[in-house]
């Protein structure tokens, strides 16, 4: 094992943060984990992701119909946004899609992890990583064109047909997009434990519970949440692939680009953001109880 | 690589029982491996044979392909079939437009990079059961759909935008800078587009990094700028290959942030692939061009994640 | 692997489940996007009793290679003039004969014998427009009406112009300029017609389809467009005027059309026939500012639309010019020349 350093004994490995070392170590501790600049580099890098969110957020609120140009407050659009049925129909597609395809892709790309770090190299290793990343490099409008000819074929022999389909097509093309921050979290992490716990009788489903997952938690979250954005953002291949009625926001968008976008899609992003962030509030509030 | 050599008598003893148990390992393996492969094998792979199939035909009129079989798509790729004299020469239009959109995606990810590890490493120290909230707070601005985004962008930085505007109350310019509808707004777009892409990855590897390993670097009279070359970046090495290629490869592919940021005068390798199956009509040639790309990005990451790979081993 | 097992039961459940109801009672019309007056869609909703889904595309092409496949579920499609004929020829469209229907005499004659349905019986007409240019007055004063103003800007104009994203338009446009036949194949024509816009491509700001926002921003004083987006810039930049080029101008006409497997026949047909009563096709001109093709709709017009410049036709202009879809050989050049001008 030439990576492992002697220092990291599997406690390290447990708990990165050392259970309440005294206080005046904490300190000091906290000082060395700082790398000159990288706080500022940190708070520049969210000033720059937010600074557009705000200003869209106060467009949203302008009573211009242009997106581009300010004139006065007002909530027309909020309204406007509200009894547009194309609108609230394709939010409501997206956040399913996005979901399911998360769902499925984060699963299915969690098992792949572990079935392909901390293992000896097998026969087929390289084959299997370039299948699994293959959604990646395929440019996505050759995606879209075959793979609507391929599902036109199934519909047509199976006489399915429904949302089913478009899912399935995001859950493919975000399966290395969870992968890959799962793998990264998977790779040097060392068996050691898990053959602790194997030692100590511990049923592989059990070992894996209470071990493995636990260890690959920022992993799967990580991928999990990189899966639902990609999902949706996706324009093309919804475009291509999506059924009736199963246009998605970005393709509700997208199909506005000719003849003027309208600061309706201001509103319902800022009410997106709005319930995300709620949401997210939410779960970190009982979380945080919880302990 | 990461395989456990056996060392002591417990490890030697745990090796003899997995030896027992391969053959149930590798069927595990298999198993745990099946639904993506299976799935991604039927919807990835079969629309890349399509791909393959369709570059070695002729383009039917009006889109789709005449099953009459040509290399035609990969010869128009390098030779220019001359438009007024109809003599073959070889033409860099094509190579042009590869090499400029790999310029860019290259600067992007770089940019990415050195944005988003200082970013990752703020958030992984962070006590445990924040962390989840940073990452959060990181993809929030991405529920909002990347057109949108791009439009807020603009908004910014055009010349009536808010950084002009500023610069100019501050007196520091008095004309304003021309930054949209440059390469440096696609550049701009496409760190912005892709930034999660690179940080989350790097947050999954940093996450797991053991502080006492940099404290007992500085024990050993360490700089910071050595243990964050010989701690932290190796261990962090997974993330930054994962991030690399999660950033590298779409921006690659970009074509709406480059439209609508850089101006839509130049084409990029994804708007000249999408016009092949929308208004020029040649499906061969798109996917000859989609093909070519592919291969351009299968090589420079073996390339890549060899010489990272090689790099790794080096070290220890 | 339980696990994996209802993995994939839940997922074949989810295809399953989503067989939604496309049958009895609907109607599935594929559009452009910001293309039809909700409106419209609920009146037709009220009246025949059915549900109505609505998708969007952006591109002629989009929609052609979704519909090509077959079994994309939808019944109407709105395809611009051109694509018309691919689709019939490709045996797409239903022929559905609208020239029997009850309302097809509220057709404008001028729009009855058109070179991509003579007689109409595939199609009827959705709304109908023009492609040249908008120009902010205020900052060039000449006389507008010329494609000079494009292709050799004067110096105020250099610099602060945006075209259309097209292939066709574009080199179109030019070929008008250089009053050259349109898909045209001519070599000598064409190596001037590059030379002109390689040149010309200098005083170009941008090329975008976001004509109505790269105008109201102030990014450009000059836009390629179509008249019924100069219309919704002008309503935010009043000294914005739409030309009449003397060297002509594009015109186009988008066509609502039944898809040969539309799972809706009865329903979609009656949407066509319910599309020529000027009171429902005047629903749609205020809501996308084109003009119908149906006579008597002017009676149901904002009045915004009546006196539009962008939409009535001044006299004295040439008549607009509805090119057919060019041969493959000829698109082959235009792409060439595309690809050189934007390398």
């Amino acid at each position: 094992m030439a990576e492992r350093t002697p220092t990291q004994t599997p406690a390290t490995v447990a708990s990165p943060d050392p259970a309440a070392p005294p206080p005046r170590r904490r300190r000091r501790m906290k000082d060395l984990r700082k790398q000159p600049g990288f706080d500022t580099m940190a708070w520049f890098c969210l000033f720059c992701l937010y600074a557009p969110i705000a200003v869209l957020v106060v467009f949203s609120f302008n009573d211009n119909r242009s997106v581009v140009r300010w004139t006065e407050f007002s909530l027309r659009w909020y309204r406007a946004a509200f009894e547009n049925d194309g609108i609230r129909h394709a939010t409501w597609i997206s956040l399913q899609v996005a979901f399911v395809a998360m769902v499925f892709a984060t699963t299915f790309a969690t098992m792949a992890a572990l079935a392909t770090t901390r293992v000896r190299a097998f026969k087929g290793q390289t084959l299997t990583y370039a299948v699994i990343n293959q959604p990646l490099m395929v440019p996505e409008i050759v995606t879209a064109v075959s793979t609507l000819a391929f599902f036109v074929l199934i519909k047509q022999v199976t006489g399915l047909n429904g949302i089913g389909f478009l899912m399935l097509a995001h859950t493919v093309f975000c399966i290395p997009f969870a992968y890959m921050p799962i793998r990264a979290r998977l790779e040097d992490m060392n068996l050691t434990l898990e053959q602790a716990a194997a030692d100590l009788y511990g049923t592989p489903f059990q070992v894996f519970r209470t071990v493995t997952l636990p260890l690959m938690a920022p992993g799967i979250v990580a991928g999990a949440m990189l899966a639902f954005v990609v999902s949706l953002d996706d324009v093309i291949i919804t475009l291509l692939v999506g059924g009736p009625g199963e246009t998605t926001l970005p393709v509700y968008i997208f199909g506005q680009i000719r003849r003027g976008i309208t600061p309706e899609i201001n509103a319902v992003s800022t009410v997106l953001l709005g319930l995300s962030a709620l949401l997210v509030s939410i779960f970190f509030l009982i979380g945080n109880k919880r302990k | 690589m990461t395989d456990v050599t056996p060392q002591t008598a417990t490890d030697a003893r745990l090796a003899e029982a997995r030896r027992q148990t391969m053959g149930a390992a590798r069927r595990r393996r298999w198993q745990l491996l099946s639904p993506a492969l299976l799935i991604i094998g039927l919807f990835g792979l079969f629309p890349l044979t399509i791909t393959l199939v369709y570059s070695f035909l002729s383009p039917g009129s009006y889109g789709g392909v005449r099953w009459e079989f040509s290399t035609d798509a990969y010869v128009q790729f390098l030779f220019d079939r001359d438009i007024f004299d109809d003599t073959l020469s070889f033409s860099a239009t094509y190579l042009n437009i590869f090499a400029r959109s790999i310029g860019l995606a290259l600067g992007a990810t770089i940019g990415s990079l050195i944005i988003g590890f200082p970013t990752a490493y703020f958030i992984a120290s962070k006590p445990a059961n924040q962390r989840n909230l940073w990452l959060f707070l990181i993809t929030l601005p991405f529920w909002v759909n990347l057109l949108i985004r791009t439009y807020a962008i603009l908004l910014i930085i055009r010349d009536e935008g808010i950084i002009n505007l500023s610069l100019i109350w501050t007196g520091l310019i008095d004309q304003p800078i021309g930054i949209l509808y440059t390469d440096t707004a696609i550049f701009i777009g496409l760190i912005y587009s892709y930034l999660p892409f690179m940080v989350l990855p790097l947050y999954a590897s940093l996450e797991k990094l053991d502080f006492r390993l940099v404290e007992a670097a500085y024990d050993l009279y360490a700089s910071r700028l050595q243990v964050l070359r010989h701690v932290i970046v190796p261990m962090a090495k997974p993330g930054i290959v994962a991030g690399c290629i999660l950033v590298f490869i779409p921006a690659l592919g970009a074509y709406i942030t480059p439209d609508l940021l850089g101006g839509g005068k130049q084409l990029m390798i994804g708007n000249l692939i999408a016009l092949q199956f929308g208004g020029s009509r040649n499906w061969p040639f798109g996917a000859a061009a989609a093909l070519i790309l592919m291969v351009v990005v299968m090589v420079s990451l073996t390339v890549y994640v060899r010489y990272s790979g090689k790099e790794g081993n080096g070290r220890g | 692997m339980t696990q994996k097992r209802t993995m994939a039961a839940t997922l074949a459940a989810a295809v399953t489940l989503a067989g939604t109801a496309w049958g009895e009672g609907e109607l599935n019309i594929y559009n452009w996007g910001n293309y039809t007056n909700p409106e419209l869609i609920e009146k037709f909703e009220k009246e025949f009793d059915v549900k109505v889904n609505l998708d969007d595309y952006d591109s002629n092409e989009i929609m052609l290679a979704k519909v090509r496949e077959g079994s994309s579920g939808y019944d109407i499609v709105v395809p611009s003039g051109y694509t018309v004929p691919i689709m019939i020829e490709q045996d797409l469209l239903a022929e559905v004969k609208p020239n029997e229907m009850e309302n097809f005499g509220n057709v404008d004659p001028r729009w009855v014998d058109v070179y991509w349905d003579p007689g109409r019986n595939y199609t009827v007409p959705w709304l109908w427009g023009t492609t040249a240019f908008t120009v902010d007055t205020e900052v060039y004063d000449g006389d507008i009406n010329t494609l000079a103003l494009m292709f050799e800007p004067p110096q105020e104009l250099s610099g602060r112009i945006n075209m259309l994203n097209d292939m066709p338009e574009v080199i179109n446009a030019a070929l008008r300029y250089r009053g050259y036949e349109r898909c045209n194949s001519n070599t000598d024509e064409l190596r001037d017609v590059t030379e002109l816009l390689m040149n010309a491509k200098q005083h170009w700001r941008t090329m975008d389809y976001a004509t109505i926002e790269k105008l109201t921003s102030n990014d450009v004083d000059l836009s390629q467009t179509w008249n019924g987006a100069a219309m919704r810039a002008r309503e935010q930049r009043p000294t914005l005027q739409y030309a009449y080029p003397k060297e002509g101008f594009a015109g186009w006409m988008d066509n609502a059309a039944v898809l040969k497997d539309a799972p809706n026949m009865e329903n979609a047909k009656s949407f066509m026939n319910f599309m020529m009563a000027p009171e429902n096709a005047a629903l749609n001109s205020n809501f996308a500012r084109y003009a119908s093709g149906i006579s008597g709709s002017e009676e149901f017009m904002i009045e915004e639309l009546l006196d539009a410049p962008e939409i009535i036709i001044p006299e004295g202009a040439p008549e607009p010019d509805f090119v057919e879809p060019c041969a493959q050989e000829v698109t082959d050049l235009y792409n060439r020349i595309w690809t050189k001008l934007k390398q």
